[in-house]
């Protein structure tokens, strides 16, 4: 399907563009945006002039943004954005028609406007999902409006033209679905099968990778090329390992042993830390968080492995992942990911990393295809 | 009579479902009901201490930091560490600017709306909103091009038809009350402060790595290394980056936000009588002294509205009913138990999804019901500083007795809806003032040459006994919020956190007594049954933090727009 032609139609006849500039916003700045953005998508400088010329056409496309079993945290980091922020995501660049943290509306009248969407825009918008969604004894560990979750977003994003799961809970279950999983809680591919899904895990994930996708999705009509995760090989491609700013400590031997010491105040490797930077395949070291301050290593604090499916259950945050000097820099996700995960951990660990096998279904072949183009 | 229901209550945290019943305009009845479980206490059974804070971290990501505040303090209370007084002050700092950044975007992102008709605004003239900015505040943005320019920000936006997030709301209801020149100044206010609010915020990048969910968090101490000397570690050049940012929060504070407040305030004084609720204050107090351990904040316990006498806290005191929750206790019905003790064994016997109504006689929240010595209590900023103010606290009552003063109302005035909106803004002011102390103490500190930032002895779980039990406090932007820990066999026995909305938002208890957002929406007025508007005023103003949606219905599961109020 062709989505940017279809969530152009109907979106109320103003180019993001033009309504960007009737805001004010300066044909420099909307260059430099799209700069931006082209970048955090790791495309090349020469594709900026597609990304300004696709948004110069694409009309206020609508979003809605679905809470489910979460805690808010990816919709703070959109708050946080900062190209755009979060005003001139709102109000200029798209038409976020729901979202139960910001709406005005309630009750009866925000479901009003969430059916509206749905029945309007039906195949033409896109939808947000935050945190996990329970499958157990018929949903009733989640509702809204009488309604289980797993019933709304059946509704909701089974009518998507695409749906973008932000945060480890939306993806794959996350914290929720932590052993024993009390409330059986799944991400969204798994609870909504046949819906166009694209995951961008994290705790939260990085509001600028989210920006990326939807720009990727008004600018060429669908979703970023994904790994076997579902994750967009823009932001998740790379091991966090290879890098990171403390690599060089870490190929050197130089370690912090405790935390304060000198070589902690020093900035080497946290590895002995419990730092999962080795398994985790995320843009953390180059993005940053922000509007690129900081980010966990270079604070001081080992990276937990936040991005990766079921990390909760295979990630204890102090302890040492095993065999890292035995991979080199060309391994991706697919091949090394759940190999460090299973070895990391004890007992009920284990059980964790043999249920996120199971779990994980490779849902992604087919949109990687596309996606190569 | 009718029966309304909000679900979703939004411009919440998490979902929170109200009913009521409504007889000549005012609430005679309420239930607040949580309809959301993760079961996060029974997931934490046998995993590593040490790791508690980053998953209880997730029990919110708007109140980021708390629980994780929360937690390292439970689990050093257990094994008896005393962390550096480095360590302590960069936590203070970390506290101070979640609650001003929290209240702030609460009082203009979450509540505002409840008061402010944005579409008023579209009929203000914006130099008239000028000169009431200007009799207010000398915040220099308040001119008559930036309103100007605001106004037309909106009539571009309301011109293409798509209201996005303002579409469908209460616009245009009776309640509303605002001159247009006071909707345009407070619209003008809610866009500053979402630029605000992802400034400010920086504070928690550079001393945690990033926000929401800062990283730097450890039991004994902080990961965040100090030393001047290195680029790698908390030096002159990031602390000074902090100071500005501090100052940038407390000018915001003072010139936009209180000025803000109290003006709003002024229109809606007859909200000082309404939304009272229990009755009974709790504060765990907070900002210890990283050398005396001794509480900036007090702590302690007002009961029946009585501010001739503040009572002491013992935490063996707190028990969790679950007589009206969807949990099973071993021991049975009608006992409370205390966190140490505590279970959290799902049981869900409510309707079958979709459902119209809860049956509000049995069992209707994943909530549990907190009572401390069997009685309800409210927490967040009004116990804070109703508790701070009747203690003495000299800060304290400079603050209040202005806001009093301006709004011409007596402390009476406090215990209400429009009290706690007030109390949130005193609390908002009295952190963003205080957390520079902290900044300049840490400074001192380490100009003196002590960079310890982390208690190293008992880091190993090999230097710990083979069972302990402890609990941390911490008053967190919704109020008091208790982590309580055992551990065994150096992994978490158990794990039981009671927290701000757990308190608040409560359900009735073994006793029939109602929870805090139940009681205070009892005597509500309700001008527009199918629009009420006047139950997320309440309801707000204890800032929730579940997430909510509203219906109006009548006892046969009608919409309400069907039902005549009688």
């Amino acid at each position: 399907m062709d989505s940017k032609k279809a969530i152009s139609e109907e979106a109320g006849g103003f180019s993001v563009a033009r309504l960007l500039q009737e805001r004010g916003v300066s044909r420099r700045d909307f260059v430099k945006f799209c700069s931006t953005v082209t970048a955090a998508m790791a495309l090349p400088a020469t594709m900026v002039p597609k990304v300004v010329h696709a948004l110069d056409k694409v009309q206020r496309p609508t979003l809605v943004w679905l809470n489910f079993q979460d805690c808010t945290g990816d919709t703070e980091a959109l708050l946080r954005s900062a190209n755009p922020t979060v005003g001139e995501l709102v109000l200029d660049i798209l038409s976020v028609d729901y979202h139960e943290t910001i709406m005005a509306a309630a009750g009866h009248q925000a479901e009003a406007a969430l059916e509206k969407t749905v029945k309007e825009f039906k195949g033409k918008y896109l939808c947000v999902v935050e945190g996990s969604i329970p499958l157990k004894d018929g949903g009733v560990y989640g509702c809204i409006g009488g309604k289980t979750f797993e019933q709304i977003a059946k509704h909701v994003c089974g009518n998507a033209a695409a749906t973008i799961a932000v945060g480890t809970c939306a993806a794959y279950g996350g914290i929720a679905a932590a052993v024993p999983n009390p409330s059986g809680a799944v991400g969204v591919r798994e609870a909504v099968s046949g819906a166009t899904v694209l995951n961008l895990p994290g705790c939260p994930c990085n509001a600028d990778n989210l920006t990326a996708v939807v720009v990727h999705f008004l600018t060429f009509g669908k979703l970023p090329a994904m790994d076997s995760h579902g994750r967009p090989l823009f932001a998740h491609g790379k091991r966090i390992h290879d890098n990171c700013e403390r690599r060089p400590h870490f190929d050197a031997g130089q370690y912090v042993e405790k935390w304060g010491d000198d070589a902690h105040r020093k900035g080497f490797c946290l590895y002995k830390m419990g730092c999962k930077g080795p398994a985790t395949f995320h843009n953390c070291p180059t993005q940053r968080f922000n509007e690129r301050i900081s980010w966990p290593v270079a604070a001081g604090h080992g990276c937990v492995g936040c991005s990766e499916p079921q990390f909760w259950d295979t990630s204890p945050v102090y302890r040492r992942l095993p065999n890292v000097p035995g991979f080199g820099i060309e391994k991706n996700a697919d091949t090394i990911g759940l190999a460090f995960a299973a070895g990391v951990g004890g007992a009920f660990a284990i059980h964790g990393a043999m249920s996120a096998l199971r779990k994980d279904k490779p849902a992604a072949e087919e949109t990687k295809k596309e996606g190569e183009e | 009579m009718a029966k309304i229901v909000v679900d979703p209550i939004t411009r919440i945290e998490g979902h929170l479902r109200i009913e009521a019943e409504v007889e000549g305009g005012v609430i005679k009845d309420a239930w607040s009901s949580s309809t959301m479980y993760r079961g996060i206490e029974k997931i934490l059974k046998g995993r590593d201490p040490r790791d508690a804070w980053y998953w209880t971290q997730r029990f919110c990501g708007v109140c980021t930091t708390v629980h994780s505040i929360a937690s390292i303090r439970a689990v050093e209370n257990a094994l008896k560490i005393k962390i550096p007084p480095n360590a302590e002050l960069i936590r203070n700092i970390i506290i101070g600017i979640q609650n001003v950044q929290d209240h702030v975007i609460h009082f203009y992102h979450l509540h505002a709306l409840d008061w402010v008709d944005i579409t008023s605004a579209l009929k203000a003239d914006p130099v008239k909103t000028a000169s009431l900015a200007a009799s207010i505040s000398e915040w220099p943005n308040n001119s008559p091009t930036h309103f100007k320019a605001v106004q037309e920000k909106l009539k571009a936006f309301v011109s293409t038809g798509r209201l996005g997030p303002f579409a469908n709301a209460y616009w245009g209801h009776p309640a509303y009350r605002l001159p247009p020149e006071a909707n345009l100044m407070a619209t003008a206010h809610y866009l500053e402060a979402l630029e605000w609010q992802k400034e400010v915020i920086k504070i928690h990048a550079i001393l945690g790595s990033k926000n929401p969910h800062p990283q730097t968090f450890l039991v004994g101490g902080m990961s965040i290394p100090i030393d001047p000397d290195s680029q790698n570690a908390l030096n002159a050049d990031k602390l000074i980056t902090v100071k500005r940012l501090l100052a940038k929060a407390q000018d915001f504070v003072e010139k936009v936000y209180i000025p803000d407040l109290l003006a709003i305030a002024s229109f809606y004084k007859d909200w000082a009588a309404i939304g009272g609720g229990v009755g009974n204050y709790l504060s765990y107090g907070d900002f210890p002294d990283p050398v005396s351990g001794n509480l900036w904040f007090p702590a302690g316990i007002i009961r029946n509205r009585d501010i001739s006498k503040l009572l002491p806290v013992d935490q063996q005191k707190v028990a969790e009913f679950v007589d009206h929750s969807w949990y099973e206790y071993q021991g049975g019905k009608g006992k409370g138990l205390h966190p140490w003790e505590g279970e959290t064994e799902a049981k869900y016997s409510g309707p079958k999804p979709p459902y119209e109504h809860l049956d509000t006689t049995a069992k209707y929240s994943w909530v549990k019901a907190p009572r401390y010595e069997e009685m309800p209590m409210e927490v967040g900023p009004l116990a804070r500083v109703l508790v701070a103010y009747v203690s003495g606290h000299k800060e304290t009552k400079a603050i209040v007795d202005m806001v009093l003063a301006k709004l011409g109302v007596g402390p009476a005035a406090l215990f209400s809806t429009l009290g706690r909106t007030a109390a949130r803004g005193i609390d908002c002011l009295l952190n963003a003032r205080q957390t520079p102390v902290y900044l300049d103490m840490l400074i001192n500190n380490i100009g003196k040459g002590d960079y310890r930032i982390h208690a190293n002895e008992k880091w190993e779980p090999a230097e710990w006994p083979a069972e302990a039990s402890g609990y941390g406090w911490h008053e967190a932007p919704r109020g008091a919020l208790g982590h309580w820990i055992r551990i065994k066999d150096q992994k978490i026995f158990n794990y039981q956190a009671v927290v701000p909305s757990t308190w608040n938002a409560s359900p009735r208890d073994a006793k029939g007594q109602r929870g805090p957002y139940e009681a205070a929406l009892v005597g509500t007025p309700v001008a527009k049954p199918d629009q009420p508007l006047e139950i997320l005023r309440t309801i707000h103003s204890f800032d929730p933090c579940l997430a909510c949606a509203v219906h109006v219905t009548d006892t046969t599961g009608n919409e309400l727009v069907q039902v005549k109020v009688s």
